[in-house]
């Protein structure tokens, strides 16, 4: 193991990534292996795995590993016309490894339509579709190296929806849980194409990492066998083993700094103690996720660039998409016992791209079988409505009921909403004295009637199964999110987006922008392995403007 | 955001059939009963109450008892969940101990509102146990009765029903479900490691097939 380098904050590095998750992760494993000295600051502690319990009530009420509503709150509104109101809006990671260290790891790629869908699909109202700068095409090759490298299990060629590869999965598929077979086998009836989970969770051990031990907590929690292909189990481990990269865990960047001539100096940031320091770096990569990274942008506004940095196009922080979904729950007649293995181990793609003549509204999506609840959660959220919430039946309820009990989840678009953002709350500030995020949001109500169209085939599904009982409700509108997309988006036009195909921002030579927030569209779901493609590429990008001598003064 | 509006918040979504990763991100922090109650209830012998006076422990005991109750099988009494909870609050969910100092007299007044005579919850039979209980369950049928508002009551109710619940499903090594007992009541296996076939669908799985034909067809 080489020691990890300890920089100097006067050390004027070759990059500083501002956070360690799916994105910045990614970019240090490769632009240390790349031969540059890297400083990845990120906010929350670096935990691994002899930390990492089934706690529920340090990582699902105390919030462990995320976002933590005491000290960084945030407000809500559905619309800019209204004030927004203290309300928790967003969960992310908070850790080294970001969100992918408790993600359920859902892993397909996204399909050539995504990339495509305003010119195939044209305008829609209300709407800021637009096509991606780069295709399915130029990604490909990085959706193989992340399957590759950070090992991600599936079969090949098992959707007859799934867009071209140029090589099968590193490892085959996890076992089927009940949940799947209950669910593949109604699919079938159905006509639909279920098929094996691409997931990122190891179905073959690697080395200093364990296959999945079916322990039952993915979702929420971080994998104590390093199984789960976290940025943390995987590239950052690889960026440590260079000696050429720090991470700096602790350290909340609050402001980017500029110089006289327009190009970033490094970053400022608060340390544990909440002492303030300023990496000095030729370049900045910012992978905050889809809100810490348009806030930080807006955090760092100055007399040259008063409305935030790279925000000359007033994108910043707009078009933000959350994925639309839901689940539709069922009671079956015999045990499942879905509590044991991973979430996810069925989907199906056959609803990918619907025919919005034929529907009547511009979407597409796709269902997984899952169980995702805890002991806890279930207890709270699991029984059908009207289940008695205490006493002789409820505990009743829960004995039948927890074994029995599968969710279809239905996952979906978003579309691009201008005024779905997140911005600065002009009042609310968190621990450290900032200004607090504030979502503003409203769905569009396409993707409403996408989800309920959704519901309508998790139920058809659940009937063919043979299903005891199942239930469900109408979509509601999002006041909170965990997909975090769209907020600076990548295009070539500087009027239209806030970074360029090389993940360059616009308006600053030496500014990089890549997590979530560089999503043009919001797939169908599941984000986490573009985000992972996207980070690859953009290494390779900015690996080639750096050889050039295109980042110096 | 206060602990009430953050526990409807969670209520409501846990059940409009949203997943459970935003039920799970609304957990309220008043669930957070305990982490460390575990030496508590696993000691032969009771410890002393941080929190609760000997009196009130068993009055939220005996409550507690009758939102997991003991029937064939063992409830939140034998799960040690009082202990869970007072641990909790003389810890990390202290936040959560005016809830209690407040809620827990004014449950006990309507106890002889409703049955002159009888002075305490844990004096009361079961079936009146589960009438006081219910005079502040809002989802309850609607009161045969009026009564007083007894708000911090309801509140405490609401509390106390999450404390139990997850005193009682907690895993055995946090503080709370004695002996993994709340587990087998639910069917959940106390083991770390599973190997398939998980469940009754998945054993007799003969493996995926592809689904040629009808992929040809479209």
């Amino acid at each position: 193991m080489v020691d990890q380098p300890k920089y100097k904050t006067s050390d004027e590095v070759d990059f500083v990534i501002i956070g360690s998750g799916a994105a910045g992760g990614i970019l240090a494993k490769e632009l240390s292996t790349n031969g540059f000295r890297v400083v990845v600051l990120e906010q929350g502690p670096y935990l691994t795995e002899a930390d990492f319990t089934h706690n529920e009530i340090e990582i699902l009420a105390q919030d462990k590993l995320t976002n933590h509503p005491k000290l960084q709150p945030n407000t809500f509104r559905k619309t800019p016309d209204e004030k927004a109101k203290p309300q928790r809006a967003l969960v992310y990671g908070r850790c080294v490894g970001g969100t992918s260290v408790h993600f359920t790891a859902n892993f397909w790629r996204f399909h050539e339509i995504d990339f495509i869908e305003r010119s195939k699909v044209g305008p829609i109202a209300g709407a800021g579709l637009a096509d991606w700068p780069i295709t399915y095409a130029d990604l490909e090759p990085y959706y193989t190296k992340v399957e590759w490298e950070i090992g991600v299990s599936g079969l090949a060629d098992s959707s007859p929806f799934d867009p071209p590869r140029s090589k099968p999965y590193p490892m085959p598929p996890l076992p089927v849980k009940s949940c799947g077979v209950v669910f593949e086998r109604a699919a079938k009836k159905l006509g639909w194409h279920a098929f094996p989970a691409p997931m990122a969770i190891l179905s073959e051990a690697r080395p200093g990492r364990s296959a999945c031990i079916n322990c039952g907590y993915c979702l929420g929690f971080g994998c104590e066998v390093g199984a789960k292909s976290s940025s943390l189990a995987t590239a950052i481990r690889m960026a440590e083993k260079t000696g050429r990269c720090e991470i700096r865990p602790n350290s909340y960047v609050h402001r980017i700094e500029i110089d006289a001539n327009g190009r970033a100096t490094g970053a400022t940031y608060f340390d544990e103690k909440r002492n303030t320091h300023l990496q000095k770096a030729k370049a900045v990569v910012v992978c905050a996720n889809g809100a810490e990274t348009p806030r930080l942008l807006l955090l760092s506004a100055n007399k040259q660039f008063p409305n935030g940095l790279a925000n000359s196009s007033g994108l910043v922080g707009k078009y933000l998409m959350f994925n639309s979904g839901g689940t539709v729950n069922a009671l079956y007649e015999h045990p499942l016992n879905d509590y044991k293995g991973f979430c996810v181990s069925r989907v199906l793609h056959d609803f990918y791209e619907l025919d919005a003549q034929k529907v009547g509204f511009y979407g597409g999506g796709g269902l997984d079988a899952r169980f995702d609840f805890t002991p806890i959660t279930f207890a709270f959220g699991g029984n059908a409505p009207g289940t008695p919430r205490w006493g002789k039946d409820f505990k009743a309820a829960l004995s039948h009921n927890f074994g029995r009990t599968m969710e279809i989840f239905c996952h979906g678009t978003s579309l691009p909403v201008e005024n779905n953002s997140f911005s600065l709350d002009p009042e609310l500030k968190d621990a450290w004295g900032l200004p607090a995020l504030r979502l503003t949001y409203k769905d569009h109500p396409d993707d409403l009637k996408l989800t309920n169209w959704l519901f309508e085939r998790a139920h058809e599904l659940h009937d063919a199964a043979g299903a005891q009982k199942k239930w469900g409700f109408p979509a509601q509108e999002a006041q909170f999110g965990v997909h975090l997309l769209g907020t600076c988006r990548l295009g070539n036009d500087p009027k239209t987006s806030v970074i360029n195909p090389d993940h360059r921002t616009h308006d600053i030579k030496n500014l990089f922008i890549c997590d979530g927030s560089s999503l043009v569209t919001s797939g169908r779901g599941q984000p986490t392995m573009t985000i992972m493609a996207l980070a690859f590429r953009a290494a390779d990008r900015i690996t080639a403007l750096a050889k050039r001598g295109e980042l110096g003064a | 955001m206060n602990e009430s509006v953050s526990r409807r918040h969670f209520l409501s979504r846990g059940i409009s059939g949203l997943s459970a990763v935003w039920v799970s991100a609304h957990l309220p922090a008043l669930v957070a009963a305990a982490g460390h109650a575990r030496r508590a209830a696993n000691a032969a012998i009771p410890p002393k109450f941080e929190f609760f006076t000997a009196e009130q422990a068993v009055e939220i005991d005996a409550i507690t008892a009758r939102i997991i109750p003991t029937d064939e099988t063992p409830g939140a009494h034998e799960a040690g969940v009082v202990y869970f909870i007072d641990r909790g609050l003389a810890t990390f969910s202290a936040d959560d101990q005016k809830t209690y100092r407040e809620g827990l007299p004014e449950l006990q007044a309507r106890v002889s509102e409703l049955f002159p005579g009888v002075v305490k919850f844990s004096a009361a039979t079961a079936e009146q146990q589960d009438e006081i209980l219910h005079s502040f369950d809002t989802n309850a049928p609607s009161g045969r009765r009026s009564f007083r508002a007894r708000p911090a009551a309801q509140d405490f109710f609401e509390t106390l029903r999450g404390h139990t619940i997850a005193g009682f499903l907690i895993d055995p090594d946090f503080g709370g479900n004695h002996d993994g007992v709340g587990w087998k009541v639910i069917g959940r296996e106390r083991e770390h490691m599973f190997q398939p076939p998980f469940g009754f669908y998945d054993k007799d799985y003969p493996g995926w097939q592809p689904a040629v034909k009808e992929a040809e067809k479209k």
